[in-house]
């Protein structure tokens, strides 16, 4: 692999996307103005199951807003890249125009992961990261060098595990040809990554944690956040992520032995 | 002598196809309980192919032309035989290899629909690892010779088809590939469009040397292009050889319609022992097969006063069309 190649390439992926979405202004209007509402609609929802109970799970209301900040930048991050890439995966497999990605002289998880971009998911995660910025001089905490660091890890641990997951399932339309009910649903499980892991039941907490790991997903970093976390905790997602990044990468090299591309 | 580019042996491909019956029963017995059947599409075939090549696959729809192409890009893996492409074994996809070749589908594209072709070649280059001024000399001479201009900075969406298609071919041989597989490239394409791309596929074999391996179900793709040409029929390979001698084969005979000076004239000649096809007053038509067409045509110029005479050979779409229409049709 020849990094200085991937990294034209990639540059070429942002310019030519951006390219596109810039074509169609008020679309890109329109997504703005949905984070920005998505954002102060899940605020206002957390704030009504925190009215009359001053904690949920242990978690204050304005802990609980570090969780919603992360999960708004991870929701930018979904949006920006692998809603418009992995979502086209099951369309490059209908219509066998995987055929031409896996022609080219390119990683083709590479291609089909980041060919795309949506500018307006860049409105979210700038909003994730106010609302952490927030989170920080309400709840007081103090930014050092090791805090960020472990927040960094976690979060691109979290990235790989959601990105994982979503590929994983876009990698089985090879076999079952249209897969956007298994997406559906795990967005809406995604849903769930708002609120802290301990507002739920034991056996859905053993559910999240360890079929659909959302637990690592939000809660981690945002106990890492309030300096909650245990070094074994970061430890353990550091593990489920590189299982996760490697499961999906040799699935989907598995998969493209069975792609009978589409007829002509 | 060129040496062999592509050889392929004892090479066949199943798939499992599933079957559903007629009805909300089928449907329910469909989903519930799926049947699946191995289907062999491809059965033990075996043919060469050499540097500077045109070939030209010829098949009724489902005959299996499109498989065979896929397996030779490395798309597809065979599920027995062999396969060297370019000095490798295709199904790998190795950097080098799909380096030389190139696959263009007359009903997909690559090109970025919101976009200027331009920018969908420039990612392309740099896929290939071409740097900016490399990149920009091969779009000048390609568009040159497909003689496009200002349609590569109209977004690809505003674009006729045969513009867009002569973009996808530009996109498709920017890297400036040894083996081209063209499965149907003409489809869709008004007769100038058509005309123009066979032009320029001719151009760029006879430049570059490439090797061209094409499907087409327009004839004129196949008889300007293609000396040799593969017929395959039910996954096997009916016919491998010049495409002369399959229309000779196909045809024995030529028509020659004679027309005289008199009615007179015209029996004299009927009555000459030749194969008489139809006679009208002072015209005849009569059937010769293709080994004794000149001396046939002597004894008609030096025996008899004949006024004009035309002669007939069969459409190359109709002889084609026998292979296609009859799916056992013995070659």
């Amino acid at each position: 692999m020849n990094p200085r190649k991937y990294f034209k390439v990639y540059t070429k992926f942002l310019h030519t996307s951006l390219a596109s979405e810039l074509e169609y202004k008020t679309n890109i209007l329109i997504d703005l103005i949905t984070a920005i509402l998505s954002l102060i609609g899940s605020i206002f929802l957390l704030s009504i199951f925190f009215q009359n109970n001053g904690s949920i799970g242990g978690w204050e209301f304005e802990q609980a807003l570090i969780i919603q900040g992360i999960y708004t930048i991870l929701n930018g991050i979904t949006n920006t890249w692998f809603n418009p890439n992995l979502t086209e995966i099951v369309k490059h497999i209908r219509e066998g125009t995987l055929d031409f990605v896996l022609l080219k002289p390119i990683d083709s998880q590479f291609f089909i992961s980041l060919k795309k971009i949506n500018p307006s998911g860049f409105l979210e995660i700038m909003l994730g990261i106010g609302l952490l910025l927030f989170c920080i001089r309400i709840n007081q905490i103090n930014l050092n060098l090791s805090f960020l660091t472990l927040f960094l890890i976690t979060i691109i641990c979290s990235i790989c595990i959601l990105y994982s997951l979503w590929f994983f399932i876009s990698t089985t339309t090879i076999w079952f040809v249209k897969t956007w009910n298994a997406i559906e649903v795990l967005r809406s499980f995604l849903y769930i990554g708002r609120f802290p892991l301990n507002s739920f039941s034991f056996t859905l907490r053993i559910f999240f944690s360890v079929f659909i790991p959302i637990a690592f997903i939000t809660t981690i970093p945002s106990e890492v956040f309030l300096g909650l976390s245990q070094l074994w905790e970061i430890f353990l997602e550091v593990f489920v992520a590189t299982v996760f990044l490697m499961t999906s990468r040799k699935f989907w090299l598995f998969a493209l032995k069975f792609y009978s591309s589409a007829s002509s | 002598m060129s040496k062999n580019i592509i050889e392929v042996k004892h090479l066949s491909k199943s798939f499992d196809i599933s079957s559903k019956e007629q009805g909300l029963k089928g449907t329910l017995k469909h989903f519930f309980r799926r049947q699946t059947k191995s289907l062999k599409v491809i059965k033990d075939i075996n043919f060469e192919i050499k540097e500077g090549e045109i070939v030209g696959f010829l098949g009724a729809n489902g005959a299996g032309k499109t498989t065979i192409l896929k397996m030779l890009c490395g798309l597809i893996y065979p599920s027995e035989g062999s396969i060297i492409v370019s000095g490798s074994l295709p199904f790998r996809r190795k950097e080098n290899f799909l380096k030389n070749i190139t696959l263009i589908m007359g009903q997909k594209q690559q090109l970025i629909w919101d976009l200027p072709p331009i920018e969908s070649f420039y990612l392309n280059a740099s896929i290939y690892d071409l740097d900016k001024f490399e990149a920009k000399r091969r779009i000048k001479k390609l568009s040159d010779m497909l003689e496009i201009d200002d349609e590569l900075f109209i977004p690809v969406r505003k674009l006729s088809l045969g513009q867009r298609m002569k973009s996808e071919l530009l996109a498709a041989l920017i890297h400036e590939p040894n083996i081209l597989f063209l499965d149907e490239p003409t489809l869709g394409l008004d007769i100038n469009a058509q005309r123009n791309l066979r032009k320029f596929l001719k151009k760029y074999n006879k430049e570059t040397n490439a090797t061209i391996c094409l499907t087409s179900h327009y004839m004129k793709d196949i008889t300007s292009l293609c000396q040799r040409v593969i017929c395959v029929q039910n996954g096997s390979i009916s016919y491998d050889g010049k495409l002369d001698l399959l229309l000779k084969r196909l045809s024995p005979v030529k028509e020659i319609l004679i027309v005289c000076h008199s009615e007179k004239d015209a029996t004299k000649l009927e009555e000459s022992g030749f194969s008489i096809k139809n006679k009208t007053k002072n015209e005849i038509t009569i059937k010769i097969e293709n080994n004794l067409f000149t001396s046939a045509l002597k004894t008609i110029l030096n025996n008899f006063d004949i006024k004009d005479l035309y002669i007939n050979e069969p459409p190359v779409d109709e002889i084609i069309g026998k292979i296609l229409i009859k799916k056992d049709y013995d070659i």
